[in-house]
């Protein structure tokens, strides 16, 4: 039977913050709050949901770019958050990351050819100095980028070439699994269509696994497996790709999905516009998380906290509703 | 008469390496109350465009040439100060970023009040009145405690309806907002540009909308522009531009963006992709700006820049090879 690649179990995240001044007592900013799923290997899971939803928080956390606070997270069957610093090296070879930003997350003063070097040299995977520049050239060409750029720094690249070379440079340590942080988010339309198809391509490719953790649903629709759609630190639904857009089993989800301008003015439809903001992570709403936007809201859902079940294969939930009606 | 008409407008920036041609000679115009939408890429002079509209260009080192006219009254003929007169009073802008184009250290009311004191001279207490309806016109909760918060003590829906609040206290004639969702998460990007749309109505109001979402774009505007490296390259009403776009560009953009539900019809494939990116502006472009991506370039088009032609009834392209519907 197959494990699957990573399997997170009720991963909790509280970061600190000040109290108000002078005051001993300090809050905590319940980030991620209680979050379980699992990857599989060539399989890509889509996070998503609004700022402050904790969604980087856990890409960060199966990193381990920080302690967790409680709960598990397995690659391979094999734990990963309590590894120690020797160990938490090796594995940080296998789950690499690409972030939003690709001007501050590359070192202006190296060259390409160096910030490719730089992960094969020390995870050991080049044996010579010729096999390393061999490796660092075949990165090129798996970027579409041409050979004769290895000597020059990123301020000489366009923002759609250097998310390139944050990709490459991801690949150059053979991992199972990227993390792709907002990865496209920042790129113009017609270069982020490029992106978007070229990790298609690397993952039908190299079998590779993608958390792509995105605010945009129309591209997480176009190239993901499932998706798995956060609220205030929780997972509020679970679901493949075919199923959460075809049939929202939570209001949020059918909210986020209807607020989504779509690009073809003769679809004329009614949004389903949700009323207020997002409630704040240091002192979250009791009972269901959503119910203070939650156009269906009833009494259980202030005081119970609704529990993922299953509405469909493969298709999780947590709202207190059997179905979504119609109208609010 | 038109609102405004725009004609041959060229923003130039001196740099040390040259001059950068950021929009480089474009003319168009906005009817009364219509939603007149700017779509292009970063770079492609959009926001250069609106910012040269209130003449917000520091000059040097910009420089604006051509006409605006508002009502008939060429904008780029006036003083400073009589063009203040004009800024948030008959055209008003609201901007990107929420956060910094509020003043920290002023509670909003001041900020709302400021407009109105300066222009329609309001005294303190009146000014606070209608910062008060204003805030209530834009879906702040709270208004009365909320006119003597802080900027930071708003979240980022929250900021931009009070910018939405500032840009239309005065009744202006022409709203511009230059990507005034895009800092904003989707469901209230949502209840942003559906506030936007009716206070558009309400007040009875011109818009440019400037953005770069397609999707944004055909919810909101009626007419369409597209710009690419500082030029004008497609001009139609909104419904004829995403049915048949005229423009290998236009084209481009439109088969790069993924359309939500594309996996429940089975449309989904893979995204078109635009190949390279946009030129540099400094120095001049001889011929088609595109024509370095563009599958159908040929010689001429390297040489001959195109000129704007109808193409069909208001739709207008730049392009030699955009076929010409029979007439």
């Amino acid at each position: 039977m197959n494990a699957p690649l990573l399997q997170v179990n009720d991963l909790k995240k509280h970061f600190p913050v000040r109290g108000p001044l002078f005051s001993r007592k300090a809050n905590w900013v319940y980030a991620v709050d209680g979050v379980s799923f699992d990857i599989a290997r060539g399989e890509t899971l889509s996070l998503v949901g609004e700022s402050g939803c904790g969604k980087s928080t856990v890409g960060r956390a199966i990193l381990r770019l920080f302690d967790i606070t409680s709960g598990q997270v397995a690659l391979d069957g094999q734990r990963i958050d309590d590894l120690s610093p020797e160990r938490l090296r090796r594995m940080r070879r296998r789950v690499q990351v690409v972030f939003q930003d690709p001007f501050s997350s590359l070192n202006p003063r190296l060259r390409v050819r160096d910030i490719l070097a730089e992960p094969i040299r020390n995870f050991g995977l080049a044996t010579s100095a010729s096999e390393l520049d061999t490796k660092v050239a075949a990165l090129m060409d798996t970027v579409h980028l041409s050979r004769d750029a290895l000597d020059r720094r990123p301020h000489e690249f366009s923002g759609g070439q250097r998310q390139r070379i944050c990709i490459a440079r991801a690949l150059a340590a053979e991992p199972d699994l990227i993390v792709c942080d907002e990865a496209v988010s920042a790129l113009d339309v017609s270069v982020k269509a490029q992106i978007v198809n070229l990790l298609q391509d690397l993952q039908a490719e190299f079998g590779l696994a993608l958390l792509f953790i995105s605010h945009d649903l129309a591209i997480v629709e176009h190239m993901t497996h499932r998706v798995a759609v956060m609220y205030l630190g929780k997972i509020v639904e679970m679901a493949p790709r075919q199923r959460i857009f075809a049939a929202p089993a939570h209001p949020y989800t059918k909210a986020l999905l209807s607020a989504v301008p779509v690009p073809d003015p003769s679809a004329r439809r009614v949004p389903m516009i949700l009323k207020g903001d997002v409630p704040s992570p240091i002192n979250p709403p009791s009972g269901c998380r959503f119910h203070t936007r939650c156009p269906f809201v009833f009494d259980r859902c202030r005081a119970e906290e609704p529990e993922l079940r299953q509405r469909a294969e493969g298709q999780w939930a947590a709202c207190h509703l059997e179905d979504i009606p119609e109208t609010a | 008469m038109a609102l405004l008409e725009v004609e041959n407008l060229q923003t130039h920036f001196r740099t040390p390496e040259g001059i950068n041609r950021a929009v480089d000679g474009i003319s168009f115009h906005v009817d009364e109350g219509e939603t007149l939408a700017i779509v292009g890429e970063s770079g492609c002079g959009k926001s250069v465009t609106s910012m040269s509209l209130m003449r917000l260009i520091p000059e040097p080192p910009g420089k604006i040439a051509g006409a605006i006219r508002l009502r008939g009254k060429d904008l780029l003929r006036l003083s400073e100060q009589e063009m203040r007169a004009i800024r948030g009073n008959d055209i008003s802008m609201i901007f990107q970023e929420p956060m910094t184009s509020l003043n920290p250290v002023l509670t909003v009311g001041r900020q709302i009040g400021e407009t109105l004191r300066l222009h329609q001279g309001l005294d303190k207490e009146k000014a606070e009145a209608r910062a008060i309806e204003m805030l209530s016109l834009v879906g702040i909760p709270e208004p009365a405690r909320r006119v003597r918060e802080y900027p930071h003590q708003l979240s980022g829906g929250m900021r931009q309806r009070v910018m939405i609040a500032i840009s239309l206290s005065c009744n202006p004639k022409l709203l511009i907002a230059d990507e005034p969702t895009t800092a904003l998460d989707v469901t209230i990007q949502a209840q942003i540009l559906q506030l936007m749309l009716d206070l558009k109505r309400r007040v009875g109001a011109a818009v440019i909308l400037i953005t770069h979402d397609l999707g944004v774009v055909a919810e909101v505007a009626e007419r369409v522009m597209v710009m690419y490296a500082g030029r004008k390259v497609e001009e139609a009403p909104v419904a004829e531009l995403f049915a048949s776009p005229r423009h290998p560009y236009t084209k481009g953009l439109l088969g790069a963006v993924p359309k939500l539900g594309s996996s429940l019809t089975g449309a989904a494939r893979r995204l078109a992709e635009i190949p390279g990116q946009v030129p540099s502006l400094k120095g001049r472009i001889e011929g088609c700006a595109f024509a370095g991506r563009c599958a159908l370039a040929t010689d001429l088009c390297r040489q001959v820049a195109p000129g704007l032609e109808e193409k069909s009834s208001r739709h207008f392209a730049a392009c030699h090879f955009a076929s010409k519907e029979a007439a």
